[in-house]
């Protein structure tokens, strides 16, 4: 008894699915370890959109440019790029549901029990600005979102906002709160997703981004940070001197 | 537990549904502080694909299935929770391990709200002292002791139950927040203290000869794995070591589907586990440790058949029994611009200074009506700004003056997620079972969540979130937002990641699942090992418990089982 099997012996193959090489791994001895296995981000290249058409695009930033407007103090959503982040967001796993529970039935439930949605976002914005450009000519001579004046485009928003605007298959306040999330985050994340474009979010509240050590702050209590943010991928100090 | 049994001499295989994480590949100090990948696109959670479950509120209700993770986060990969989580290290109050006893001698059984099912743990605070001790001189905690061996020590929390020796490391700094908040406390009248955190103060060597590094305060802790190697978790303090054990393998990216029983289904023969390619396997073992997430756990032996499930309406078994979460609420408070900044993005998961003086029964519940209680404190954990922006209550949620109120609060408020870290005590209408519509990948039945707060928590929440507005004011707040907990559990709305129960300890086989030593009453050679075991979540941090009822279990393992395999209580 002083060396027993503890849990051992030989795997036995009961069921084949499939012959691809198997990701499941076995690790003994040392840790794992290779070089290059690690994944930074895709810095997000500005250009045409991925997954908007041109016309969705520029009432995407119409709408993010009411959400969070641009003042004398600090960037629009349009300016900081959250269209564009929205934009890669939908064309990538995030549009496409991918990793969420997708099996049915589809029921609608109680507040408590969350979105319940069939549809992936990517389809749900598609949907919505058609709802929205729908809405808006409906109830302002038949003009579209871009072409309403900054307090008819308020209206329009509260109205996804209050959840009066419909949306074929699409609980209304759900989307609105994706939205609003969605806005957000292209405004404060980080620049190399396309938004917070110069890190000019950051910059506007005093968030330093990436820094990562703040040994020298701990218990430097109630005075300003002096250092300029920076992000994962860049930082003023890099650049070229011609660019700045 | 893997570690000391290889090193009793065993042959260990662990099995691990995720992949192997480390630090050079997942999380870098190069691309970890990213609140977008690892905060809001979940990059080292499961996925709910992989895994999910279904909810309501109540069994009159149908339930639906979390489609995306809201009110708490599961941990996938090698690691798990101890990955991501903030290293908010407590230890439990004495009188929680015997909680019905000691409310029942004090208040009497009738203080005791109807459907309230608390029970005792079968262990003792004072047994599971040592091995609190080896988990919190493993993790390196960083602390101020408030009871040496029964003596009352300056600057602790005086109501922890007796230490043998001190923290391992001494108390964090503390920044700008917490040291109002330990004054305006000190000045009403409570004991506040620093919270006792897993990351470190100091560079710190433990028993295992792992080394970790200084935290440097990046405010990248909850939900991130910390690529200074500062923050306590497996990666940090064991792994290292235990791979290279003889006797022990990893297997990862495989996800155990059921435990094997003998035709008695009375000993556990090994598992069957599924590996990447839909591959089945059966693993054969003399001796199966359960030691996944709390819900999983309650899961396995459901659908291995280890034990009677819980059926509510017939007041029968005890699997998915006492399912419990946390009662946490918060409230935010404001400060004049002109003289407080408080640099929120100086945080750690665990800098914080605290009171307990409405933890547990440390104080008198006998006129407010309710049992249970919380700690509070500020708690900086961040200032990451997609979720941490701060504006009075009643600010627009968009719009110019939603955005003038970011820019006026940003560095002039606190704002702590786990302000007040309240207790969420059992009933017999909150349980897990299996859901009987909804599937997972292989076609086994969800797990089925049945769970809402009582009248009894919100009273207790409404009470400490009162109290913890008073010390915020008092802190020289010109506004303080209190929020409670009130209404329905919402699965949408992050509180914690601390689900406990479901497959509970107890000294009786006619109300808990595993024994005192967290052995099945059924299956002898399967222990079930987590917060599974808790009969009722208390108002702390779990994680050190569970480290403590570990050590404890291994013990008992090493020292008892192996030596006369059998049960090691008779029932």
């Amino acid at each position: 008894m002083n060396r027993r099997r503890l849990l051992s012996g030989t795997a036995l193959v009961l069921f084949t699915a499939s012959s691809a090489p198997s990701r499941a791994g076995t690790i003994a001895g040392a840790l794992p370890w290779a070089p290059g296995a690690a994944a930074p981000p895709r810095p997000v290249v500005p250009g045409p959109w991925h997954f908007f058409t041109p016309a969705e695009g520029r009432t995407v930033e119409a709408i993010v440019d009411r959400i969070i407007p641009p003042d004398p103090d600090g960037p629009g959503a349009r300016d900081a790029g959250c269209a564009v982040f929205i934009d890669r967001q939908l064309a990538g796993p995030f549009g496409r549901a991918e990793g969420l529970y997708d099996h049915g039935p589809f029921v609608t439930g109680t507040k408590q029990q969350g979105p319940q949605s069939r549809l992936d976002p990517a389809t749900q914005y598609r949907g919505a600005l058609r709802a929205i450009d729908a809405y808006s000519a409906q109830h302002h001579d038949g003009r579209p979102f871009v072409d309403l004046a900054a307090a008819d485009q308020d209206a329009v928003i509260g109205a996804i906002e209050d959840g009066s605007l419909p949306i074929e298959d699409v609980v209304t306040k759900d989307f609105w709160t994706m939205l609003l999330k969605n806005t957000r985050q292209g405004f404060f994340a980080d620049p190399v997703y396309g938004g917070n474009r110069d890190m000019a979010a950051w910059k506007w509240i005093g968030f330093p981004g990436a820094r990562y050590d703040y040994s020298d702050w701990i218990d430097r209590h109630n005075e300003p940070y002096p250092h300029a943010p920076i992000g994962i991928a860049e930082a003023p100090l890099w650049r070229p001197a011609a660019s700045k | 537990m893997a570690h000391g049994l290889s090193e009793a001499g065993l042959d260990v295989i662990a099995f691990e549904r995720g992949p192997w994480r480390d630090t050079a590949q997942d999380f870098p100090p190069t691309y970890a502080p990213d609140e977008y990948r690892y905060r809001v696109r979940h990059e080292l959670f499961l996925r709910p694909a992989q895994m999910t479950f279904t909810f309501r509120n109540n069994p009159s209700q149908t339930a639906l299935p979390i489609r995306d993770w809201g009110a708490f986060m599961l941990g996938n990969g090698v690691g798990g929770g101890g990955l991501h989580w903030n290293a908010e290290m407590w230890r439990f109050e004495p009188s929680q391990f015997m909680l019905k006893t000691h409310l029942t001698e004090r208040y009497g059984a009738k203080f005791i709200p109807a459907g309230m099912t608390i029970q005792d743990w079968g262990v003792t605070y004072d047994e599971l002292e040592p091995h609190y001790d080896r988990f919190e001189y493993l993790c390196g905690t960083a602390g101020t002791a408030g009871n040496l061996r029964g003596a009352i020590q300056p600057g602790g929390n005086p109501f922890e139950g007796p230490r043998s020796r001190p923290y391992p490391t001494p108390a964090q700094k503390q920044p700008f927040n917490a040291t109002l908040f330990a004054k305006a406390a000190r000045e009403m009248g409570h004991q506040p203290f620093p919270q006792p955190s897993g990351n470190m103060s100091q560079p710190y060597t433990n028993p295992l000869g792992v080394t970790l590094g200084p935290c440097t305060f990046c405010g990248y802790c909850e939900w991130f794995g910390c690529g200074n190697y500062s923050k306590a978790s497996p990666q940090t303090t064991i792994l290292p070591v235990l791979v290279k054990q003889p006797g022990f393998t990893a297997r990862d990216n495989c996800e155990v589907l059921r435990i094997v029983l003998d035709a008695g289904g009375k000993r556990a023969t090994g598992v069957v586990f599924v590996d990447t390619d839909g591959e089945e396997w059966e693993q054969p073992a003399d001796l199966v440790l359960c030691c996944a997430f709390t819900p999983f756990n309650v899961q396995l032996l459901m659908l291995s058949g280890v034990g009677e499930i819980y059926d509510p309406a017939a007041k029968r078994g005890n699997v998915g029994r006492n399912f419990t979460h946390q009662t946490v609420s918060t409230a935010t408070a404001f400060f004049d611009p002109a003289t407080h900044r408080f640099n929120p993005f100086v945080a750690s998961g665990a800098i914080g200074m605290c009171i307990d003086d409405f933890n547990g029964d440390n104080f008198d519940h006998g006129p407010l009506g309710f049992v249970g209680g919380g700690y509070m404190g500020q708690v900086q954990t961040n200032g990451r700004p997609i979720e941490t922006t701060p504006v009075p209550a009643g600010t627009p949620t968009w719009g110019a003056k939603w955005k003038a109120a970011v820019k006026q609060n940003y560095n002039s408020s606190v704002y702590s997620g786990s302000g007040v870290h309240g207790s969420f005590y059992s009933y017999d209408d909150v349980f897990l079972d299996l859901d009987p519509t909804y599937k997972d990948r292989f076609g086994r039945p969800l797990m089925r969540m049945t769970i809402d707060f009582h009248e009894n928590e919100h009273k207790m929440s409404a009470f400490l979130t009162d109290r913890y507005a008073e010390i915020l004011r008092a802190m020289g707040a010109t506004r303080v937002d209190k929020l409670p907990r009130t209404g329905h559990y919402d699965v949408t709305d992050y509180q914690t990641s601390h689900l406990c129960g479901g497959a509970v300890m107890g000294a009786e086989p006619s109300t808990s699942v595993v024994n005192r030593y967290q052995q099945s009453w059924d299956v002898p050679n399967l222990f079930v090992i987590g917060a599974s075991s808790f009969p009722q979540n208390a108002g702390y941090n779990p994680t050190t418990t569970v480290g403590a009822l570990t050590y404890w279990t291994l013990d008992a393992i090493v020292n008892q089982y192996l030596k006369a395999p059998g049960p090691l209580v008779q029932a």
